[in-house]
């Protein structure tokens, strides 16, 4: 019974932070709701009994990406979203498939709803411990990996936040944000 | 039978003479194409008597299998060559007359810029002919035979910027095609019911089948369409048109091709398929009735012509008819006999014309030749000697062998009085317009309208010498080079005849014609019952049409040149429809040209080629070109546009996979 | 005892939003933010999943997922930064010189 109602008064919470992404205009809005939404997951991951997955959730999720987010719409200075014109396809075709495509599974879930087992509350059984085993026993090889991919991704960011000044001159033949911005403000861009 | 491994070298040696001027000709010395040219077909014409002197009856058949070709099942055909006594005759015929011509054309077509390819096409046109007497199997004998019509095409539009010329040899092209469709069904019945096509295998399929007496079978609808082949190609009626207008190829052509030895072509293949038509006697009656008929109307055309080439031309047609009237009623023999003179005395007819022409300066038109004899001794001599042989008179070549043609026709089992009566008349005609000819070429007053250059002081610069190439001077015999050859086919066309005396030429190809050696025994014996005085008095009888011919001709020509214009007016329409020659061409043109043609642009060009298929080219390239501009909407650059098409696809593959799931 | 089906349509519901933000908001960095969402979502049902059959390895799929959601949000953030200094701006309708 407990069980159900930190499930739904967490999932609640959830639930708003998502529609309340969609809903706000200002991007640091958005992005203080996605936290919000990490942190009930993290709730709900702890429910499910995952305590190193929760920790890590709000370790990395919420402490660092969701930071690295904050600081690029600070750095960027990102106002209000202006109205522009939209895709036509994204309204016209993308949001009815996207319905279709959830009724559909919702259905198919609906119909599946006697068949699934419960989940019990609070079995905390992934302990650290059984996971490390996992991990650098059977999943080594994609462990390493993703180190390397991290690794890709540090000198891929580095190389193209970096102002271009920063890279030798004579390989940049560009024009420089100064003229870029002039180019783009007379439109002649094309 | 024997083989041979020199056979296949008789075609090739032409061949590759072809194509070295073929290919290189363009940038040789005439000297160097000459030498290529009359060296390899002279080698083909040594190689032919080498052959010739070691042939032994006792161990022909001769062949030789050079490579294999089709093998389907049980049905197989090589590239094999085939010597019997017939393919000898015919082989010598080829390459001999060939040679000659070669040399003549040394002379004739020197001071023409295409001399390289002329000399190349008619190399390539022997290696088709000799592949064509050769062959041991109807298909090999079949591409020899379409390589001569595409020779022939070549070599009739030679000067193909001239739009007559090249109508011409379209004109030959496409008639002798019609003719081949009748070929070709024959083939395809032949391989429908023997299995094969080697003239061995078919023939002795065939002497198992009984004789087709009671009406139309197999054999006759093979002979019939054999007939239909030989028509087109040897200018029988009804497809003999393009003979006529193939004139417009220069002279050593007329003479190689269209007199000698590609016409010919049709009698020989009738007289190879000898055993099918013996079998087949209503086919035979065919033959006949198609070639006196032809030889008559030819001949009647032939009267009325003032070209001297158009003369010759109709002179072939209706010689052809006395060659397949022969076949007709059995004599293939004769048939044959009377072949090998032709091409002696009819290519000695052309290329003497030719020296004619060139010696006037090029005009064709006998009435505005005469006289010719006191400028061209030579050429007068031969062309003399040719007359006379066509006429029929003894003891020159034709005379033996028209002579048989004409007492077989009467005595022959299949033969009839009829077909004799009509030969006889043929030729007193021969007779008469051969003799037209000689009067109005070579006797008379020259009425030829350069004969008085040489005293025009505008002329002064002219050059002195008289080489060939040039319209003004006197009328001029022609060099040796081109005298030769007429010389040489002047005496065969003395001693040719010779070789036929006491049937030696009828022994000698006996073994060929077995299958119908019954029905020659049959006819001797009754031969022999109806008397030798049968035989005399009818070779009277034509010797004195010959006679009668030259009279009239004399008459007209000679003594009373007036009084052909006023025969010729009095006849009136009937002269008209003659001298146009019955207005066939018209006729043809009415019936099957024009709506051929009509047809052809309404339906198929119009309608098929670019109604359908061009439409259906541009119509898809039109079609992927809306498609590509409709589709390419798609690529907006726009990310939440694609994220739209990404989530429709994602809606159709999940629909997907819970239908799958739901079934 | 919730059931499973619970969880799912908890994942479901966020991953719907996440691609509404997708496919609705205009600035660049919100959409990237719904991408994260939506893989929240994933993230969820995995270790529901892993929950039902008790597998650990949903959750060390987990694991992985947030490592490359880690990798790509810093990747995807240094590209941000670069478009923006030369376009100045963040409207992803405004970055579309690829159309044909």
């Amino acid at each position: 019974m407990l069980h159900l109602i930190l499930f739904l008064f967490f999932g609640a919470i959830c639930v708003a932070g998502a529609v309340n992404l969609l809903v706000q205009s200002h991007p640091i809005n958005s992005a203080l709701s996605l936290i919000v939404v990490m942190a009930s997951l993290a709730a709900e991951y702890l429910l499910l009994g995952a305590e190193f997955v929760a920790a890590v959730q709000v370790i990395v999720y919420a402490g660092a990406i969701m930071v690295l987010f904050l600081i690029t719409i600070m750095l960027l200075n990102a106002g209000k979203e202006e109205r522009t014109q939209g895709s036509r396809v994204a309204t016209l075709i993308g949001v009815p498939g996207l319905t279709i495509g959830a009724v559909l599974v919702a259905w198919t879930l609906v119909g599946r709803l006697s068949t699934t087992r419960s989940v019990s509350i609070g079995a905390l059984w992934g302990a650290p411990k059984d996971i490390a085993r996992l991990l650098f026993r059977d999943f080594l090889l994609p462990f390493e990996v993703t180190s390397v991919l991290i690794l890709i991704a540090i000198m891929g960011a580095v190389v193209l936040a970096s102002r271009p000044e920063a890279i030798a001159r004579r390989q940049y033949s560009g024009p420089r944000p100064q003229e870029t911005r002039e180019l783009v403000a007379t439109g002649k861009d094309h | 039978m024997t083989p041979n491994p020199y056979l296949w070298l008789v075609p090739i040696l032409p061949l590759a003479g072809a194509a070295i001027n073929g290919f290189f000709g363009r940038r040789s010395s005439k000297n160097a194409i000459t030498a290529i040219a009359l060296g390899f077909c002279g080698l083909a014409f040594f190689l032919a008597v080498v052959i010739a002197v070691r042939f032994s009856p006792a161990s022909a058949p001769y062949y030789f299998n050079l490579a294999h070709w089709i093998r389907s099942g049980s049905f197989q055909v090589d590239f094999s060559f085939y010597l019997d006594q017939l393919s000898l005759v015919m082989l010598l015929v080829v390459t001999g007359v060939g040679f000659l011509i070669h040399i003549y054309s040394v002379g004739y077509m020197w001071d023409d810029d295409g001399y390289y390819r002329f000399m190349a096409y008619l190399n390539l046109f022997m290696f088709f002919m000799l592949t064509l007497v050769l062959a041991k199997n109807y298909l090999v004998m079949f591409i020899g035979w379409e390589g001569v019509g595409l020779a022939s095409y070549l070599l009739i539009g030679f000067w193909f910027i001239k739009d007559s010329a090249a109508a011409a040899g379209k004109k030959a092209f496409i008639v002798n095609r019609i003719g081949d469709f009748g070929f070709l069904i024959a083939l395809f019945l032949m391989i429908k019911h023997f299995g094969t096509l080697d003239f061995t295998h078919v023939f002795a399929a065939v002497q198992t089948l009984p004789t087709e007496t009671a009406g139309a079978g197999l054999l006759t609808a093979i002979g019939l369409l054999l007939m239909v082949g030989a028509a087109g190609k040897s200018a029988q009626i009804p497809l003999y048109v393009w003979l006529p207008d193939a004139m417009e190829g220069p002279t050593p052509v007329s003479a190689l091709i269209h007199a000698a030895t590609m016409v010919t072509a049709g009698v020989y293949m009738v007289a190879r398929s000898s055993a099918i038509f013996d079998r087949a006697p209503m086919a035979m009656m065919v033959v006949a009735i198609v070639g006196t008929l032809t030889a008559l109307f030819a001949a009647t055309i032939g009267i009325a012509q003032t070209d001297i080439k158009k003369v010759l031309a109709y002179s072939t047609v209706s010689q052809l008819g006395y060659m397949f009237m022969a076949c007709g009623v059995g004599a293939f023999s004769a048939g044959i006999f009377h072949l090998m003179t032709h091409a002696f005395f009819k290519g000695l007819l052309f290329l003497a014309a030719g020296s004619v022409i060139h010696g006037i300066g090029g005009e064709q038109d006998m009435r505005k030749m005469g006289g010719l004899r006191v400028y061209m001794p030579v050429t007068f001599l031969t062309m003399s000697i040719a007359t006379f042989t066509i006429a029929g008179f003894p003891p020159l070549a034709a005379f033996f062998s028209k002579d048989e043609i004409l007492w077989k026709a009467y005595s022959s089992p299949n033969g009839s009085w009829v077909y004799w009566l009509i030969g006889v008349i043929t030729a007193f005609i021969t007779s008469f317009y051969m003799f037209r000819l000689w009067f109005l070429t070579f006797f008379g007053d020259y009425r030829g309208a350069i004969a008085h250059d040489s005293h025009d002081p505008s002329r002064a610069g002219a050059p002195a010498t008289h080489g060939h190439g040039h319209s003004h001077g006197d009328p001029h015999e022609s060099p040796w080079v081109m005298l030769g050859p007429l010389v040489i086919l002047a005496i065969l066309s003395v001693v040719g005849g010779w070789i036929g005396i006491g049937g030696r030429f009828e022994h000698f190809l006996a073994p060929v014609f077995q299958s119908g050696a019954a029905a020659e025994l049959a006819h001797e014996t009754a031969g022999e019952a109806a008397g030798k005085g049968t035989e005399t008095l009818l070779m009277l009888i034509s010797v004195t049409a010959a006679v009668l011919g030259l009279l009239l001709a004399w008459t007209l020509y000679l003594r009373r040149p007036q009084l052909p214009a006023r025969i010729a007016a009095s006849l009136g329409t009937l002269y008209e429809a003659v001298s146009h020659k019955y207005y066939i061409d018209e006729l043809y043109a009415v019936l099957f040209v024009k709506p051929l043609i009509d047809g052809s642009t309404t339906i198929l060009w119009h309608g098929v080629d670019q109604g359908v298929i061009d439409a259906a080219v541009n119509d898809s390239a039109d079609a992927a070109r809306h498609v590509s501009d409709n589709v390419r909407h798609m690529q907006s650059g726009n990310l939440r546009s694609y994220a739209g098409w990404v989530a429709a696809g994602g809606a159709v593959v999940i629909a997907y996979m819970v239908w799958m799931g739901v079934r | 005892m919730v059931p499973l089906s619970y969880y799912l349509v908890l994942s479901g519901i966020l991953f719907v939003c996440g691609v509404l933000g997708f496919l609705i908001k205009r600035n660049i960095i919100t959409i990237f933010m719904s991408i994260e969402l939506m893989l929240n979502g994933v993230n969820l049902s995995f270790v529901a999943f892993a929950a039902q059959w008790h597998a650990l390895s949903g959750q060390v799929f987990v694991f992985f997922v947030m490592v490359v959601a880690a990798a790509e949000a810093a990747v995807g953030l240094a590209i941000i930064i670069a478009v923006y200094r030369t376009r100045e701006t963040l409207n992803v309708d405004q970055v579309n010189l690829l159309k044909l």
